[in-house]
């Protein structure tokens, strides 16, 4: 692959829209970057600096490169799940290929971008994910689809190996349109002392969206969190939801969500976590509010205990903004729609994640970019 | 002058009444420190005088500087310059309570404080507490603190202050209450001052002491010697020796 960039030969708009979903033009500012234009990988380049740490290839040109990769292929997300699974089993145009090497400490973010220009595309990838053992790395992943396509469709099939004692951040920034279909399967696993998390940003209206990530703690004392925030608009549909399966020793798992719902949004939230081991600890927290009577909103949590020894827990609530919340605004002066607003912004604020600093306030940005621009 | 001036006031909770008929007003320029068993409705009457939605006010009129705000909704109120420190302040995920201030001056997040501001945030205390959620966390003294720290940096005329002092250890009551003193001497604003406690007292200079008293407000001068007599005989009978004794205004018009 070109060590060139080639982000800099896009056309700009789509450039444009690419930095509003959260891609840094500047690459310096990145340990590496891919970006996959509807069914052609355009760029896969690895910052100097992270030579010798990270590799970053085209899936396809990776499984050509090192044929026994296929052991990770179709292993934490089954072939055969659904017809979107089937679908890309058939045939995919590309993907991601990125392997943190051992100890490898990128203290850069790593950024992907998947994006769709065509109309009536079916976009079809394959990634995959191997954090190596002792590795500590953070992925920001932007999927967006070009606001003048109209018709078009995701399958996202990620699989995701964090290796004992690896620390894998993953954040996950969808900007698809009001008429993306969209469907992102994705499996992770999780080794000894290995700790996973994946923090999902929806802010744009979507069509019709489903998604259910599953992570498996399989080692001792793994460590998995989901963390999301979901901004259901324009009668989106969005039926989001992840699962945590604690097999290891004193595996953990934790769950956050965020979700707003209204002009005819439709939001399903789930979670399950299983335990399945000794000493496995769990909670669960979902807040969503309901912003009009057009929308919906229903929270699924699941909790499932099979040891003596497990400890799961759970926190949920969905309804309307406080009105006591927003009187107490009003009488500093604020009017009804201005703190209605302080208090969407911050019900949505990503400190709830508990990041890192930095990350933390990167997604800031790139939440502030997409609100503004819709 | 009376800067604020109930008249024939019913106040209901979902349909129920709380306070019935009540009819007072409040000398501009004066602190009034009321006094009140729990549950006689102190709290409600401010949440009325502030036009809170879940305090409905069934019948009767509120005047403010010769205004009719009775109507009026709790922003409109506030900007005309009434503004309370609550007893039970809400927690708002996310809203820091920077922020927050920074609005009550007319800043943006990214704007600073001048070293002024920054000196009374300082002397509040609540410099480190400038970017955690409002009220999140807060232990009940430090909520009191930022309440009101925030009333004064909101600058009003009229300031409702519920309980202030509860919970309050004494020497951030002698913070709280001396900062108050000083801003209503600067400006030369009015108080209702609810307490349980005759300390504040100590420092906020109050001409009028007030007992609201089974669904009747009474005011009388010389609150100290009041909330004495309040502790030695009861709310009753403070009320009714001083009724005889110096007579009072505002007394209730029962209907
Ligand atoms: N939401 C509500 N629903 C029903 N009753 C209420 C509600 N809020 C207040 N009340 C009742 O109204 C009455 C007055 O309450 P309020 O809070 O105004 O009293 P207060 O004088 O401030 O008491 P305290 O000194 O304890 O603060 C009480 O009997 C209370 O139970
Ligand atoms: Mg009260």
């Amino acid at each position: 692959m070109s060590k060139e960039s080639e982000l800099t030969k896009l056309p700009h708009e789509i450039l444009k829209e690419a930095q509003q979903a959260g891609i840094e033009a500047d690459e310096k500012a990145r340990a590496a970057t891919f970006f996959h234009l509807n069914q052609q990988t355009v760029q896969a380049k690895i910052n100097e600096y992270f030579e010798g740490k990270i590799e970053l290839l085209d899936t396809k040109t990776a499984l050509k490169r090192y044929p026994e990769l296929e052991q990770y292929m179709w292993k934490l997300v089954d072939r055969d799940k659904d017809e979107y699974t089937r679908k890309v089993a058939a045939g995919y145009s590309g993907g991601y290929f990125i392997r943190i090497l051992p100890k490898a400490e990128i203290t850069f973010p790593l950024q992907s971008c998947l994006m769709i220009t065509e109309r009536n595309l079916e976009q079809r990838v394959h990634n995959l994910i191997i954090a190596e053992e002792n590795s500590n790395a953070h992925i920001i992943t932007s999927c967006l689809q070009h606001s003048n396509v109209e018709r078009a469709a995701h399958l996202g099939i990620s699989e995701i190996y964090v290796k004992k004692g690896a620390s894998l951040n993953f954040t996950m920034i969808h900007q698809w349109s009001e008429n993306t279909f969209v469907r992102p399967r994705t499996g992770v696993e999780i080794g000894d002392h290995a700790a996973f998390v994946s923090n999902y940003v929806c802010m744009r209206p979507v069509r019709d969206m489903q998604m259910y990530p599953v992570a498996y703690c399989n080692g001792a004392e793994a460590r998995v969190s989901f963390n999301s925030i979901l901004y259901g608009q324009r009668n989106s549909q969005l039926d989001i939801g992840s699962k945590a399966v604690l097999n290891g020793k004193g595996s953990k798992a934790e769950m956050i969500s965020r979700a707003i719902a209204r002009e005819g949004a439709k939001m399903i939230l789930r979670g399950l976590i299983e335990g399945n081991s000794p000493d496995c600890k769990g909670h669960l927290e979902c807040r969503g509010l309901i912003m009009d009577d057009e929308s919906f909103m229903q929270s699924i949590p699941e909790l499932i205990a099979r040891k003596k020894g497990v400890e799961i827990t759970h926190e949920a609530a969905v309804g309307k903004i406080s009105e006591k919340e927003v009187a107490y605004l009003m009488t500093r002066r604020l009017s009804r729609d201005q703190a209605t607003s302080l208090i969407i912004r911050g019900f949505m604020d990503v400190s709830i994640l508990g990041l890192p600093p930095a990350l933390s306030r990167e997604i800031k940005r790139i939440i502030e970019i997409s609100t503004e621009a819709t | 002058m009376d800067i604020l001036e109930v008249k024939d006031l019913t106040v209901t909770i979902q349909g129920k009444p709380i306070l019935k008929n009540l009819n007072f007003s409040l000398k501009e320029g004066a602190s009034h420190i009321l006094f009140g068993p729990n549950g006689s409705g102190k709290s409600t009457l401010i949440g009325a005088l502030l036009g809170l939605p879940s305090y409905e006010i069934a019948s009767g009129k509120i005047f403010f500087m010769g205004q009719d705000i009775t109507s009026k909704s709790a922003d409109e109120r506030a900007k005309l310059g009434i503004v309370a420190s609550f007893q039970n302040p809400p927690e708002i995920a996310g809203v820091k309570l920077g922020d927050l201030l920074k609005l009550f001056l007319g800043k943006t997040p990214e704007e600073d404080f001048s070293p002024e501001e920054q000196k009374l945030i300082e002397a509040f205390r609540l410099t480190s507490f400038l970017d955690r959620d409002i009220n999140v966390g807060f232990s009940g003294g430090e909520r009191k603190r930022s309440e009101i720290l925030q009333l004064i940096f909101l600058k009003g005329k009229l300031l409702l202050l519920d309980e202030p002092d509860s919970g309050v250890d004494v020497e951030s009551l002698k913070l709280i209450a001396s900062q108050l003193q000083r801003y209503i001497e600067q400006t030369g604003s009015t108080a209702l001052l609810i307490t349980h406690k005759g300390d504040i007292m100590d420092y906020i200079k109050a001409k009028y002491g007030c007992i609201l008293l089974n669904g009747a407000f009474h005011c009388f001068t010389d609150p100290v010697s009041m909330y004495r007599d309040i502790k030695n005989y009861g709310y009753e009978e403070c009320v009714a020796c001083r009724r005889r004794k110096t007579g009072g205004w505002n007394f209730e018009q029962r209907k």
